[in-house]
């Protein structure tokens, strides 16, 4: 295994982790903040408790969620986008490096980054909500899985686009909906029947539920559910990458 | 000298369904500088980035060393340095550290004291705090020269590496080249200025349409493919080759100021001094001689257009 080789990689991308502070970083926190004062105080002043949980505290996992997802997928994606980009990824395709250990940098980068963003908000929580947390190795459990899969997710997505739309477009278009739409802010019980079940096919559910529980030991769906549906969504999205590697998809004419 | 890298058998068509590289066979030598020569889009870049692992081939096979490149390509591809055709770079990066990652990236441990020596004969240390996008163009091209060479390879692939430089830089190009070979290095570069391959490549490889046309010894080729002639400038106009002289190979050029004699050196008699000794015969004086030789960029024009 080429060890150096996955350091050189990790290494950059924390590198320019580290220039892009200020994006990577500050901004999530501030606008998490934000969240906190117009979900947290302005309708947490009408939605005082859910399920015995004050709404401020209740949304906590939701918002680091939130923030977890959409880091990790443009983290990812615009870690292995860009040497597409700029056409620098000819060194990494003629390096002595496997796909495993090229996905292992870049992943690895972009899910540490996340992980560390996660936990900053959870801190920053700390300043607007009194926060106990369950069970925190389930819930590290849970931020490092869902920080991994959904970075293998905007690995796929770099991958794919061939344009900064393209590179946009799911982030935008799909997770954020799906997460605003996946009990990050309530609970789905709070919904009519109907919707209950519509939203039973958002995937998002699954991690916010899950996530929440290690917080609360409140959950929409049960925990195991939730385990097994991060833990299907990362073979689905590892299973995608072996076959790009192996076909050369958008990276090896 | 052994053989380094052993294509056979190489094709690439492109999904468009261009033929990019049609059934190529070719040895490189170890030590050698191979320059490859061909017109754009003869398929010059499509071979070096199916050796350098950027393109999948179509068929055929590729060893470096005795390793393939697919089954061993940790072994060849550590043995290779690639510098590409177009100036790709971290622009947001530091020399320092986009030179330090290639290193790492060919599994290369830590080493200053290497990078600092690359950077040094490439004329890059004072600028290794810079980021890249302060460089100027002959400076990142020399940039992706000190990246591929942080590794220390064995092998180095440079593909059109004087394209838009100016003339200062190209030389000290081809003396880093030479130090490079002199240290054992075997270098292969592509470029469209016949006049570098020339100057400093050990054997010239002409490539066209996908195909190799010919791989020569550059001494050999030019002594094989290349014409010798001897112009004699006459002291008074001729209008016509007079009966004497009509024997030799000889051309009379409009202006009738002089002949041009076109002959085989390798010929058992070049035939110039019975002809010098039949013009006297005949009266005809000159006032000057001189000879001349076909250059590489001829005979790689006689080459190509003879393909097409």
């Amino acid at each position: 295994m080429n060890i150096q080789g996955i350091k050189a990689i990790y290494g950059f991308e924390m590198a320019r982790a580290k220039r892009t502070l200020l994006q990577g970083l500050v901004s999530p926190v501030i606008l998490t903040s934000l969240y906190f004062i117009v979900f947290g105080s302005a309708i947490g002043s009408r939605i005082t408790e859910i399920e015995g949980v004050s709404y401020g505290s209740f949304i906590v996992p939701g918002l680091i969620m939130f923030s977890l997802l959409t880091q990790s997928l443009s983290n990812a994606s615009f870690g292995i986008y860009f040497p597409k980009f700029t056409g620098t990824i000819y060194e990494l395709l003629s390096a002595p490096v496997s796909s495993f250990e090229i996905v292992l940098g870049y992943v690895g980068a972009a899910a540490t980054k996340s992980v560390v963003l996660g936990l900053i908000i959870l801190a920053t929580a700390h300043l607007f909500v009194p926060l106990e947390i369950a069970h925190p190795v389930w819930m590290m459990l849970f931020l490092v899985l869902t920080s991994v899969t959904f970075s293998l997710f905007g690995f796929i997505i770099g991958i794919w686009a061939d344009n900064f739309e393209k590179l946009q477009m799911i982030p935008l278009l799909v997770v954020t909906p799906l997460v605003f739409l996946g009990g990050s802010f309530y609970s789905i019980n709070m919904l009519p029947p109907f919707w209950q079940t519509v939203t039973l096919f958002n995937p998002v559910v699954y991690l916010i539920s899950g996530f929440r529980w290690s917080f609360f030991e409140l959950a929409d769906v049960d925990v195991s559910l939730s385990l097994a549906m991060i833990l299907f969504f990362l073979v689905l999205c590892l299973a995608i990458i072996w076959w790009i590697f192996k076909t050369g998809y958008r990276i090896r004419t | 000298m052994q053989t380094l890298i052993s294509i056979s058998g190489l094709s690439k068509t492109y999904d468009g369904g261009f033929e990019a590289l049609k059934h190529v066979d070719l040895d490189i030598l170890d030590g050698e500088i191979l320059a490859l020569l061909g017109p754009n889009g003869a398929g010059k870049t499509t071979l070096i980035s199916i050796i350098c692992g950027l393109v999948n081939p179509t068929a055929g096979t590729v060893t470096v060393d005795g390793h393939d490149i697919y089954e061993n390509f940790r072994v060849t591809r550590a043995k290779i340095g690639l510098v590409p055709q177009e100036l790709t770079t971290d622009v947001f990066e530091t020399v320092w550290n986009t030179v330090t990652f290639s290193r790492g990236l060919f599994g290369k441990n830590k080493n200053p004291e290497i990078i600092e020596k690359v950077l040094r004969d490439l004329s890059l240390w004072d600028k290794k705090d810079n980021k890249v996008m302060e460089l100027s163009g002959g400076m990142k091209r020399r940039l992706l020269i000190a990246k591929a060479l942080s590794h220390e390879p064995e092998i180095l692939f440079l593909d059109e590496p004087t394209a838009g430089v100016d003339v200062e830089l190209r030389q000290d190009m081809w003396n880093l080249v030479r130090e490079l070979r002199a240290s054992g290095v075997t270098i292969i570069l592509t470029t469209h200025y016949i006049e570098e391959a020339e100057e400093i490549a050990d054997r010239v490889g002409v490539i066209n349409q996908g195909e190799i046309v010919v791989v020569e010894d550059k001494t050999e080729l030019m002594r094989k493919m290349g014409k010798k002639q001897l112009i004699v400038h006459l002291q008074d106009e001729l209008e016509a080759i007079p009966e004497p002289l009509q024997r030799y190979n000889l051309e009379l050029p409009e202006t009738g100021c002089c002949l041009v004699y076109n002959y085989d050196t390798q010929a058992e008699s070049i035939g110039i001094r019975s002809l010098l000794g039949d013009m006297h015969d005949a009266g005809i004086k000159y006032r000057d001689i001189e000879t001349t030789q076909s250059s590489l960029e001829d005979i790689f024009v006689s080459l190509v257009r003879k393909q097409a």
